[in-house]
């Protein structure tokens, strides 16, 4: 590895960022040696995205300075970014897909003569640059003529020749194949021995051991740790992502009742779709919860989602009450009485501008049909029912959900489902974004939802939280189920070990 | 090879529908296939052909310019004004208006950028607040009889048999080859295409993109009062009704002419023989005598949606089968060695 020299080619120093008063980054450090690729990791709202765009200025950060080469530099854009030496590639491929491959690498910095840009001159350079990454291409062909894999490095090479020193990454593998993952590392290890800084972001572990040097963990905003690759074997880093050091021991567990003779809501059998996840087994049951646990990107919200039909499942069968279903859509999913709370409560929940009352009512209004208005006083009374069984606080039907605080819009979003006596309800991460006391509230719930007789299946990244309420978890890695924990076996250290894949926890993969 | 012939293919239809129409006129009628209907084909339709050089740009670039034909209805009613009745030379009125006609544009395509208003609505806007300035200055036809006017129709390349390349002509044809040269040859050309395929992503590569917006109209504008001024020399007056609708027919003209209408693809070539197409069915009516002249408007109408269906048919092919099969290989060791900055 050739280190240039032991001065960090990029420090950053107590970088701090608050939105609205919610804290998304905290005082985080963080140092980038040239020569070296680096791994940036966290669960969702760890504060990696929040970290890169304070880095390339994208955003402006509260506090914090940073020195590239030992010079401090403030960049307030991505251009001033790029000038600076630091260069950012994204997911999405921010190249112009109608332009030839040439002309993505050359936009706005093309070889002109008088004016006229050089079209031969121009494709040689470009063929040239290519080269050093080791495509040789038509460049003069379009650039969405070719895979996304390519279309990265194209990415990657028009950075760096724009005098980069520091490359940052954001989960540029999240679309690749196997084989195009390994033309990328090719490249970053290319790249790498030039004395180039990469910082790497993925959700990817396996990937994270098969390049990075590095590894950097951000949790809730705060910088969670920095350890070299060697230091730091799976398990350790699973626990370091999730934060669960000193905490496993005091999760406690009730005492769990075997409830096998209760009687199955719906079964999935070799349930699955291509590139979404692979087929997985699920039996869900009434007074039953089934817990999803896994990194991000392990395929929980996508079971999830083909369990509500939101996307279709391209094998398997589904049986309710022992009838075959094809659950196609999140219509035909309402229609057998299955509820879903996603994840992204701002943009697939609430509607923000409707008041509590509108949003409770909203799922059962449309399981009714427009044709059939639920009557302004039943509106009235189910919503005052649900805002006083959940407690939603303020406790005001007409006020837009928007002014709401997360954990009482959660509620409401509940109310929703609840309103239309769900057997089977989905929730995806209920604890997200909202405060301790919200937490309890919660969990609270889902126990006496589950004490009530319906059927439950919860995603969530608390593994402490999933433990006290679950009656059976899954283990999600890679879009896969690997592991199905059930009575007594679920505990915080065995789904650590499935997540990390760790053998030397023999008693994890207990069916 | 296979790839870019797929994006020649509208330009090279357009070509072929126009050389096959004008086969069929010159076999229907047998004076058709000369030098003086071809030349009177490009005089007669000078002015679309300036807009729709200005519209191309537009278009590729992911916008729409409605105002282009009250632009040229103002630049006639304007130029007569003031060479009529302000005394104005010709040339100095000529140059006012392309001013204004800038400041117009430019001022359209920051509002565009800057309030983040959709193309459509903005130009439609100036669209009526130019075509009400020039009622507001002249509600009636004013002729022009400058010197200049009478001069510059008189002018012309002759090539016998009645054959005139006009001034208009000439105009047209180096509007048509300047706009070739900056939107296929140029870096401004290029971010042009690069607004079309991804607005967001070309902010991303560090392109100048409220310069490039606001340039984009201004030439537009610019080229929309060139074709007013080439305008009032054909009909060597000022009128605020004229020109009304030719925006419209630049679009057509653009589209037909093989330029998508969401942006990033298209040609200054195929523009130019989408005008020529259209002005081909007007000179068949009038050759024929009897057809109504609405018949134009009818047969641009049917070519217009067939051209769609036929770009959507073929962008469908393009991009559906299978991405190049060119899979990248690992970099050699020596493409290595050669970046290793230091051992």
């Amino acid at each position: 590895m050739p280190l240039t020299d032991d001065a960090p080619l990029l420090s950053l120093a107590g970088f701090s960022k608050s939105f609205a008063g919610f804290v998304a980054l905290d005082r985080v450090d963080f140092t980038l040696r040239a020569g070296e690729i680096h791994a940036l990791l966290g669960e969702n709202g760890a504060g990696k995205s929040t970290l890169i765009k304070t880095m390339t200025g994208v955003v402006t950060r509260d506090a914090g300075t940073m020195r590239l080469q030992g010079a401090e530099i403030a960049p307030r854009s991505a251009e001033e970014a790029v000038k600076a030496g630091i260069a950012t590639v994204y997911q999405e491929v921010n190249l112009a897909p109608n332009l030839s491959v040439a002309q993505n690498l050359f936009l706005g910095r093309q070889p002109t003569w008088f004016g006229l840009v050089r079209e031969r001159e121009m494709r040689r350079r470009a063929a040239a640059l290519l080269t050093e990454f080791g495509l040789a291409i038509d460049v003069g062909a379009p650039l969405e003529s070719y895979s996304v894999a390519i279309q990265h490095i194209v990415a990657i090479a028009r950075a760096v020749d724009q005098s980069a020193r520091v490359l940052i990454l954001d989960e540029p593998t999240a679309s690749l194949d196997a084989h195009e993952v390994e033309v990328l590392f090719a490249v970053l290890r290319q790249l790498k021995a030039r004395g180039i800084g990469i910082v790497f972001v993925t959700h990817f572990l396996d990937q994270v051991y098969a390049v990075c040097d590095r590894i950097t963990v951000l949790r809730n905003g705060r910088l969670a740790g920095t350890a070299p690759i060697a230091d730091l074997p799976r398990l350790d880093l699973v626990r370091l992502m999730l934060g669960r050091e000193l905490s496993e021991a005091t999760a406690k567990r009730p005492p769990h009742v075997e409830g096998a003779a209760r009687a199955a809501v719906a079964t999935f059998a070799a349930f699955g779709k291509e590139g979404q996840v692979a087929p997985f087994d699920l039996t869900l049951r009434a007074g039953h919860v089934v817990g999803l646990a896994g990194l991000l990107g392990s395929g929980r919200t996508e079971t999830v989602r083909l369990v509500f039909g939101a996307e279709k499942a391209d094998c398997g069968t589904a049986e309710v009450d022992g009838r075959r279903v094809a659950i196609g859509s999140p219509r035909e999913a309402m229609r057998l009485r299955f509820g879903y709370c996603p994840e992204e409560r701002k943009t697939e929940g609430i509607v923000a501008d409707l008041t509590v009352r509108e949003n409770i009512v909203l799922a059962l209004q449309a399981q009714r049909g427009a044709l059939a208005p639920l009557p302004r006083r039943e509106q009235d009374e189910i919503a005052a029912r649900f805002i006083r069984l959940l407690d939603i606080r303020p406790p005001d039907p007409e006020r837009p959900i928007g002014l709401l605080s997360g954990g009482n819009q959660q509620k409401a979003l509940l109310a929703r489902w609840l309103a239309t006596s769900p057997r089977l309800l989905i929730l995806d991460e209920p604890t997200r974004g909202i405060d301790v006391g919200a937490h309890a509230e919660i969990i609270a719930l889902i126990r006496s939802l589950c004490a009530e007789g319906m059927a439950l299946l919860v995603v969530s990244s608390e593994l402490e939280e999933i433990v006290t309420y679950a009656d059976e978890v899954i283990v999600l890695r890679d879009r896969a189920h690997v592991a199905r924990l059930t009575g007594n076996a679920v505990d915080v250290p065995a789904i650590l070990a499935a997540i990390a894949d760790a053998p030397a926890a023999p008693a994890a993969a207990h069916a | 090879m296979i790839r870019s012939l797929a994006r020649l293919m509208p330009v090279l239809a357009t070509t072929a529908v126009f050389l096959a129409g004008f086969l069929v006129c010159s076999l229907v009628y047998p004076n058709f296939a000369s030098m003086r209907v071809v030349m009177n084909l490009m005089t007669d339709n000078a002015f679309l052909g300036i807009v729709a050089v200005g519209m191309t740009f537009v278009i590729i670039s992911g916008g729409i310019d409605l105002s282009v034909g009250s632009v040229i209805g103002f630049t006639t009613v304007f130029l007569a004004l003031a060479i009529e009745r302000w005394g104005v030379p010709p040339l100095l009125a000529f140059v006012l208006i392309l001013v204004i006609c800038a400041g117009f544009g430019a001022c359209m395509g920051a509002v565009i950028q800057y309030f983040e208003l959709p193309a459509f609505i903005v130009t439609l806007a100036g669209m009526f607040l130019a075509r009400g300035v020039s009622f507001l200055l002249s509600t009636e036809s004013i002729p022009i009889n400058a010197e200049l006017y009478a001069h510059l129709s008189d002018h012309a390349i002759r090539f016998g048999s009645g054959a005139r390349l006009t001034v208009p002509a000439i105009i047209m044809l180096a509007v048509v080859i300047g706009g070739m040269v900056l939107l296929h040859l140029t870096r401004f050309g290029a971010n042009v295409y690069a607004l079309g395929g991804s607005r967001a992503a070309t902010a991303l590569m560090g392109i100048n993109v409220p310069r490039t917006t606001v340039l984009i109209y201004t030439l537009s504008s610019v080229l929309a009062g060139l074709s007013g001024i080439v305008f009032s020399l054909y009909t060597s007056s000022g009128y605020s009704l004229s020109a009304v609708g030719v925006e419209l027919d630049a679009i057509a003209a653009v589209v037909i002419g093989g330029t998508l209408l969401s942006g990033g693809y298209g040609f200054v070539f195929g523009s130019f023989v989408g005008v020529l197409i259209q002005g081909l069915i007007q000179t068949y009516i009038s050759f024929d005598g009897s057809l109504s002249s609405w018949w134009a408007k009818i047969a641009t109408g049917l070519l217009l949606f067939a051209f769609i269906a036929f770009q959507q048919i073929t962008l469908h092919l393009a991009r559906r089968p299978a991405r190049r099969s060119g899979r990248p290989s690992p970099p050699p060791p020596a493409a290595i060695a050669q970046g290793v900055v230091r051992p």
